[in-house]
Protein backbone atom coordinates (compact mmCIF):
# COMPACT_ATOMS: atom_id res chain seq x y z
CA UNK A 1 0.00 0.00 0.00
CA UNK A 2 1.38 3.37 -0.96
CA UNK A 3 0.97 5.08 2.35
CA UNK A 4 2.65 8.30 1.15
CA UNK A 5 -0.10 8.82 -1.38
CA UNK A 6 -2.61 9.17 1.45
CA UNK A 7 -0.55 11.97 2.90
CA UNK A 8 -2.77 14.74 1.53
CA UNK A 9 -5.84 13.40 3.25
CA UNK A 10 -4.31 14.09 6.63
CA UNK A 11 -4.07 17.77 5.83
CA UNK A 12 -6.68 20.41 5.55
CA UNK A 13 -8.30 21.55 2.40
CA UNK A 14 -10.09 24.81 1.76
CA UNK A 15 -12.38 25.12 -1.20
CA UNK A 16 -11.91 27.91 -3.67
CA UNK A 17 -14.63 30.15 -2.26
CA UNK A 18 -13.39 29.70 1.27
CA UNK A 19 -9.89 30.76 0.18
CA UNK A 20 -11.19 33.78 -1.70
CA UNK A 21 -13.23 34.84 1.32
CA UNK A 22 -10.34 34.38 3.77
CA UNK A 23 -8.04 36.24 1.39
CA UNK A 24 -10.22 39.33 1.21
CA UNK A 25 -11.25 39.27 4.86
CA UNK A 26 -7.70 38.89 6.20
CA UNK A 27 -6.47 41.78 4.04
CA UNK A 28 -9.33 44.04 5.12
CA UNK A 29 -8.85 43.18 8.80
CA UNK A 30 -5.12 43.84 8.51
CA UNK A 31 -5.73 47.23 6.91
CA UNK A 32 -8.27 48.09 9.58
CA UNK A 33 -11.34 48.30 7.32
CA UNK A 34 -13.33 45.60 9.08
CA UNK A 35 -13.44 44.10 12.53
CA UNK A 36 -14.15 40.35 12.71
CA UNK A 37 -16.46 40.77 15.73
CA UNK A 38 -18.52 43.35 13.88
CA UNK A 39 -18.87 40.92 10.96
CA UNK A 40 -20.16 38.20 13.28
CA UNK A 41 -22.64 40.65 14.81
CA UNK A 42 -24.03 41.54 11.38
CA UNK A 43 -24.54 37.88 10.49
CA UNK A 44 -26.22 37.23 13.82
CA UNK A 45 -28.58 40.17 13.32
CA UNK A 46 -29.67 39.07 9.86
CA UNK A 47 -29.95 35.40 10.77
CA UNK A 48 -31.86 35.83 14.00
CA UNK A 49 -33.27 39.29 14.57
CA UNK A 50 -34.46 40.67 11.26
CA UNK A 51 -37.09 38.85 9.29
CA UNK A 52 -40.60 38.94 7.84
CA UNK A 53 -42.11 39.27 11.34
CA UNK A 54 -41.05 42.92 11.14
CA UNK A 55 -43.00 43.46 7.94
CA UNK A 56 -45.98 41.55 9.33
CA UNK A 57 -46.10 43.97 12.27
CA UNK A 58 -46.17 46.90 9.83
CA UNK A 59 -48.99 45.32 7.82
CA UNK A 60 -51.00 44.46 10.95
CA UNK A 61 -50.65 48.04 12.22
CA UNK A 62 -51.73 49.42 8.84
CA UNK A 63 -54.80 47.16 8.86
CA UNK A 64 -55.72 48.28 12.38
CA UNK A 65 -54.91 51.97 12.47
CA UNK A 66 -56.06 54.34 9.72
CA UNK A 67 -53.83 57.16 10.88
CA UNK A 68 -50.83 54.83 10.65
CA UNK A 69 -51.90 53.68 7.18
CA UNK A 70 -52.05 57.29 6.15
CA UNK A 71 -48.51 57.92 7.37
CA UNK A 72 -47.35 54.74 5.67
CA UNK A 73 -48.80 55.94 2.36
CA UNK A 74 -47.20 59.36 2.66
CA UNK A 75 -43.77 58.37 3.96
CA UNK A 76 -43.28 54.65 4.37
CA UNK A 77 -39.64 54.98 5.47
CA UNK A 78 -40.60 57.06 8.52
CA UNK A 79 -43.76 55.12 9.33
CA UNK A 80 -41.79 51.86 9.31
CA UNK A 81 -39.07 53.44 11.44
CA UNK A 82 -41.79 54.28 14.02
CA UNK A 83 -41.95 50.56 14.73
CA UNK A 84 -38.18 50.43 15.13
CA UNK A 85 -37.25 49.06 11.71
CA UNK A 86 -34.85 51.10 9.65
CA UNK A 87 -32.51 50.42 6.81
CA UNK A 88 -28.77 50.31 7.17
CA UNK A 89 -28.19 51.07 3.51
CA UNK A 90 -30.06 54.37 3.43
CA UNK A 91 -32.78 52.97 1.21
CA UNK A 92 -36.26 54.44 0.96
CA UNK A 93 -39.34 52.35 1.41
CA UNK A 94 -42.59 52.55 -0.45
CA UNK A 95 -45.84 50.73 0.24
CA UNK A 96 -47.86 49.30 -2.65
CA UNK A 97 -51.42 48.37 -1.75
CA UNK A 98 -53.34 45.42 -3.09
CA UNK A 99 -56.99 46.09 -3.86
CA UNK A 100 -59.81 44.18 -5.56
CA UNK A 101 -58.61 45.65 -8.85
CA UNK A 102 -54.83 45.57 -8.51
CA UNK A 103 -52.33 42.99 -7.27
CA UNK A 104 -48.74 44.13 -6.75
CA UNK A 105 -45.63 42.04 -7.30
CA UNK A 106 -42.09 43.06 -6.33
CA UNK A 107 -38.91 42.05 -8.10
CA UNK A 108 -35.38 43.34 -8.57
CA UNK A 109 -34.42 42.74 -12.17
CA UNK A 110 -30.87 44.07 -11.70
CA UNK A 111 -29.68 42.03 -8.74
CA UNK A 112 -31.71 41.36 -5.63
CA UNK A 113 -32.59 44.61 -3.90
CA UNK A 114 -35.01 43.66 -1.17
CA UNK A 115 -36.51 45.45 1.84
CA UNK A 116 -34.13 43.92 4.40
CA UNK A 117 -35.36 45.87 7.46
CA UNK A 118 -38.89 44.50 7.12
CA UNK A 119 -38.36 41.14 5.41
CA UNK A 120 -34.84 40.04 6.31
CA UNK A 121 -32.72 38.55 3.54
CA UNK A 122 -34.35 37.36 0.32
CA UNK A 123 -35.26 33.73 -0.35
CA UNK A 124 -33.35 31.79 -3.01
CA UNK A 125 -36.02 32.14 -5.69
CA UNK A 126 -36.09 35.95 -5.37
CA UNK A 127 -32.41 36.05 -6.35
CA UNK A 128 -32.80 33.59 -9.22
CA UNK A 129 -32.54 34.55 -12.88
CA UNK A 130 -35.93 33.00 -13.80
CA UNK A 131 -37.77 35.05 -11.20
CA UNK A 132 -35.93 38.25 -12.08
CA UNK A 133 -36.89 37.95 -15.74
CA UNK A 134 -40.23 36.17 -15.65
CA UNK A 135 -41.82 38.33 -12.95
CA UNK A 136 -41.72 41.08 -15.57
CA UNK A 137 -42.41 39.10 -18.75
CA UNK A 138 -45.17 36.83 -17.44
CA UNK A 139 -46.21 37.79 -13.91
CA UNK A 140 -49.47 35.87 -14.07
CA UNK A 141 -47.70 32.59 -14.85
CA UNK A 142 -45.19 33.25 -12.07
CA UNK A 143 -48.02 33.88 -9.61
CA UNK A 144 -49.75 30.67 -10.58
CA UNK A 145 -46.51 28.75 -9.93
CA UNK A 146 -46.70 30.16 -6.43
CA UNK A 147 -50.27 28.95 -6.21
CA UNK A 148 -51.78 32.40 -6.56
CA UNK A 149 -54.52 32.43 -9.18
CA UNK A 150 -56.13 35.80 -9.57
CA UNK A 151 -59.27 36.62 -11.54
CA UNK A 152 -58.49 37.74 -15.11
CA UNK A 153 -59.98 41.11 -14.21
CA UNK A 154 -57.34 41.77 -11.54
CA UNK A 155 -54.51 43.88 -12.90
CA UNK A 156 -50.98 42.89 -11.91
CA UNK A 157 -48.53 45.67 -11.32
CA UNK A 158 -44.84 44.77 -11.15
CA UNK A 159 -42.44 46.96 -9.19
CA UNK A 160 -38.72 46.84 -9.91
CA UNK A 161 -36.74 47.56 -6.74
CA UNK A 162 -33.51 49.49 -6.75
CA UNK A 163 -30.77 50.08 -4.22
CA UNK A 164 -32.45 53.40 -3.34
CA UNK A 165 -36.13 52.45 -3.38
CA UNK A 166 -37.62 49.21 -2.12
CA UNK A 167 -41.23 48.12 -2.06
CA UNK A 168 -43.38 46.36 0.49
CA UNK A 169 -46.71 44.97 -0.63
CA UNK A 170 -49.61 45.74 1.67
CA UNK A 171 -51.88 42.73 1.16
CA UNK A 172 -55.66 42.96 1.40
CA UNK A 173 -56.96 42.21 4.85
CA UNK A 174 -58.81 38.89 4.67
CA UNK A 175 -62.50 38.81 5.50
CA UNK A 176 -63.35 37.25 8.82
CA UNK A 177 -60.59 39.03 10.73
CA UNK A 178 -62.75 41.82 12.15
CA UNK A 179 -61.89 42.69 15.71
CA UNK A 180 -58.58 40.78 15.69
CA UNK A 181 -55.64 42.09 17.68
CA UNK A 182 -52.56 43.31 15.78
CA UNK A 183 -50.66 40.33 17.05
CA UNK A 184 -53.21 37.91 15.68
CA UNK A 185 -53.39 39.78 12.38
CA UNK A 186 -49.60 39.67 12.04
CA UNK A 187 -49.71 35.89 12.37
CA UNK A 188 -51.52 35.52 9.03
CA UNK A 189 -49.20 37.86 7.10
CA UNK A 190 -46.71 35.70 5.25
CA UNK A 191 -43.41 36.82 3.79
CA UNK A 192 -44.60 36.01 0.27
CA UNK A 193 -47.77 38.07 0.76
CA UNK A 194 -45.51 41.10 1.31
CA UNK A 195 -43.53 40.38 -1.90
CA UNK A 196 -46.71 39.72 -3.84
CA UNK A 197 -46.05 36.06 -4.63
CA UNK A 198 -48.51 35.00 -1.95
CA UNK A 199 -51.63 36.03 -0.09
CA UNK A 200 -52.23 36.21 3.66
CA UNK A 201 -53.35 32.97 5.29
CA UNK A 202 -57.14 32.74 5.22
CA UNK A 203 -58.51 32.76 8.79
CA UNK A 204 -60.24 29.43 8.21
CA UNK A 205 -56.93 27.83 7.16
CA UNK A 206 -54.99 29.15 10.10
CA UNK A 207 -53.60 26.51 12.37
CA UNK A 208 -54.53 27.46 15.93
CA UNK B 1 -42.28 17.49 -32.67
CA UNK B 2 -45.42 16.49 -30.82
CA UNK B 3 -47.51 19.05 -28.99
CA UNK B 4 -46.28 17.72 -25.65
CA UNK B 5 -42.61 17.93 -26.64
CA UNK B 6 -43.13 21.42 -27.89
CA UNK B 7 -44.66 22.45 -24.63
CA UNK B 8 -41.66 21.12 -22.72
CA UNK B 9 -39.20 22.81 -25.06
CA UNK B 10 -41.02 26.13 -24.78
CA UNK B 11 -41.56 26.03 -21.07
CA UNK B 12 -39.87 28.87 -19.25
CA UNK B 13 -37.08 28.24 -16.74
CA UNK B 14 -38.56 27.00 -13.49
CA UNK B 15 -38.53 29.11 -10.37
CA UNK B 16 -36.45 27.52 -7.61
CA UNK B 17 -39.30 27.69 -5.11
CA UNK B 18 -38.64 25.67 -2.00
CA UNK B 19 -39.61 25.63 1.65
CA UNK B 20 -35.96 25.54 2.53
CA UNK B 21 -35.43 28.82 4.36
CA UNK B 22 -31.65 28.64 4.63
CA UNK B 23 -30.26 32.14 4.28
CA UNK B 24 -26.59 31.20 3.99
CA UNK B 25 -25.46 27.79 2.81
CA UNK B 26 -21.92 28.10 4.09
CA UNK B 27 -20.04 30.32 6.54
CA UNK B 28 -18.16 32.05 3.73
CA UNK B 29 -21.49 33.24 2.25
CA UNK B 30 -22.47 34.86 5.55
CA UNK B 31 -19.04 36.47 5.83
CA UNK B 32 -19.15 37.78 2.27
CA UNK B 33 -22.54 39.31 3.02
CA UNK B 34 -21.47 40.90 6.28
CA UNK B 35 -18.23 42.30 4.83
CA UNK B 36 -20.19 44.25 2.20
CA UNK B 37 -22.59 45.57 4.85
CA UNK B 38 -19.73 46.55 7.19
CA UNK B 39 -17.70 48.28 4.47
CA UNK B 40 -20.78 50.21 3.37
CA UNK B 41 -21.41 51.29 6.95
CA UNK B 42 -17.78 52.37 7.23
CA UNK B 43 -18.37 54.60 4.22
CA UNK B 44 -16.12 52.78 1.76
CA UNK B 45 -18.89 52.72 -0.84
CA UNK B 46 -22.56 53.65 -1.15
CA UNK B 47 -25.04 50.85 -1.30
CA UNK B 48 -26.17 51.79 -4.81
CA UNK B 49 -22.55 51.53 -5.99
CA UNK B 50 -22.42 48.00 -4.65
CA UNK B 51 -25.82 47.10 -6.09
CA UNK B 52 -24.74 48.31 -9.52
CA UNK B 53 -21.49 46.35 -9.30
CA UNK B 54 -23.42 43.24 -8.29
CA UNK B 55 -25.96 43.79 -11.05
CA UNK B 56 -23.17 44.05 -13.62
CA UNK B 57 -21.46 40.89 -12.33
CA UNK B 58 -24.78 39.00 -12.40
CA UNK B 59 -25.52 40.24 -15.93
CA UNK B 60 -22.09 39.06 -17.15
CA UNK B 61 -22.35 35.67 -15.51
CA UNK B 62 -23.46 32.94 -17.84
CA UNK B 63 -24.10 30.18 -15.32
CA UNK B 64 -27.05 32.07 -13.78
CA UNK B 65 -27.50 29.35 -11.18
CA UNK B 66 -29.13 30.87 -8.15
CA UNK B 67 -26.83 28.94 -5.80
CA UNK B 68 -24.01 31.03 -7.26
CA UNK B 69 -25.43 34.22 -5.82
CA UNK B 70 -22.87 34.80 -3.07
CA UNK B 71 -20.03 33.74 -5.37
CA UNK B 72 -21.06 36.66 -7.59
CA UNK B 73 -21.54 38.84 -4.52
CA UNK B 74 -17.93 38.17 -3.46
CA UNK B 75 -16.69 38.87 -6.97
CA UNK B 76 -18.53 42.22 -6.97
CA UNK B 77 -16.91 43.01 -3.64
CA UNK B 78 -13.43 42.11 -4.94
CA UNK B 79 -13.97 44.28 -8.00
CA UNK B 80 -15.22 47.33 -6.15
CA UNK B 81 -12.36 47.10 -3.63
CA UNK B 82 -9.62 46.72 -6.23
CA UNK B 83 -11.08 49.57 -8.29
CA UNK B 84 -11.02 51.80 -5.23
CA UNK B 85 -7.45 50.66 -4.50
CA UNK B 86 -8.45 49.39 -1.05
CA UNK B 87 -6.67 46.16 -1.96
CA UNK B 88 -4.62 45.40 -5.06
CA UNK B 89 -4.87 42.46 -7.41
CA UNK B 90 -1.27 41.54 -6.46
CA UNK B 91 -2.08 41.54 -2.75
CA UNK B 92 -5.06 39.29 -3.38
CA UNK B 93 -3.08 36.82 -5.44
CA UNK B 94 -0.20 36.68 -2.93
CA UNK B 95 -2.55 36.22 0.03
CA UNK B 96 -4.47 33.48 -1.79
CA UNK B 97 -1.27 31.49 -2.16
CA UNK B 98 -0.52 31.99 1.54
CA UNK B 99 -3.91 30.58 2.51
CA UNK B 100 -3.44 27.61 0.20
CA UNK B 101 -0.07 26.91 1.80
CA UNK B 102 -1.54 27.35 5.28
CA UNK B 103 -4.26 24.81 4.51
CA UNK B 104 -1.75 22.36 3.10
CA UNK B 105 0.47 22.38 6.20
CA UNK B 106 -2.37 22.29 8.77
CA UNK B 107 -3.26 18.84 10.12
CA UNK B 108 -6.88 17.96 9.52
CA UNK B 109 -9.22 19.26 12.21
CA UNK B 110 -6.96 22.08 13.38
CA UNK B 111 -7.80 25.72 12.70
CA UNK B 112 -6.09 27.00 9.60
CA UNK B 113 -4.08 30.14 10.29
CA UNK B 114 -1.59 32.25 8.39
CA UNK B 115 1.99 32.32 9.64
Amino acid sequence: MAKENDHDHEHSHLDEMDIRLRTLESLLVEKGYVNPDALDAIVETYEKKIGPRNGAAVVARAWSDDAYLDRLRKDATSAIAELGFSGRQGEHMRIVENTDEVHNLVVCTLCSCYPWPVLGLPPVWYKSAPYRSRAVSEPRAVLSEFGVNLPESTKIRVWDSTAELRYLVLPKRPKGTEGWSEERLASIVTRDSMIGTGLPVEPKDQTP
Amino acid sequence: MSEVDKEVADSPPALPISDDEVIFRAPWEAQAFSMAVALNENGLFNWDEFAHELGAVIAEDTSSASEDYYRLWLRALEQILTRKSVVSVEEISKRKTEWEQAAARTPHGRPIVLE
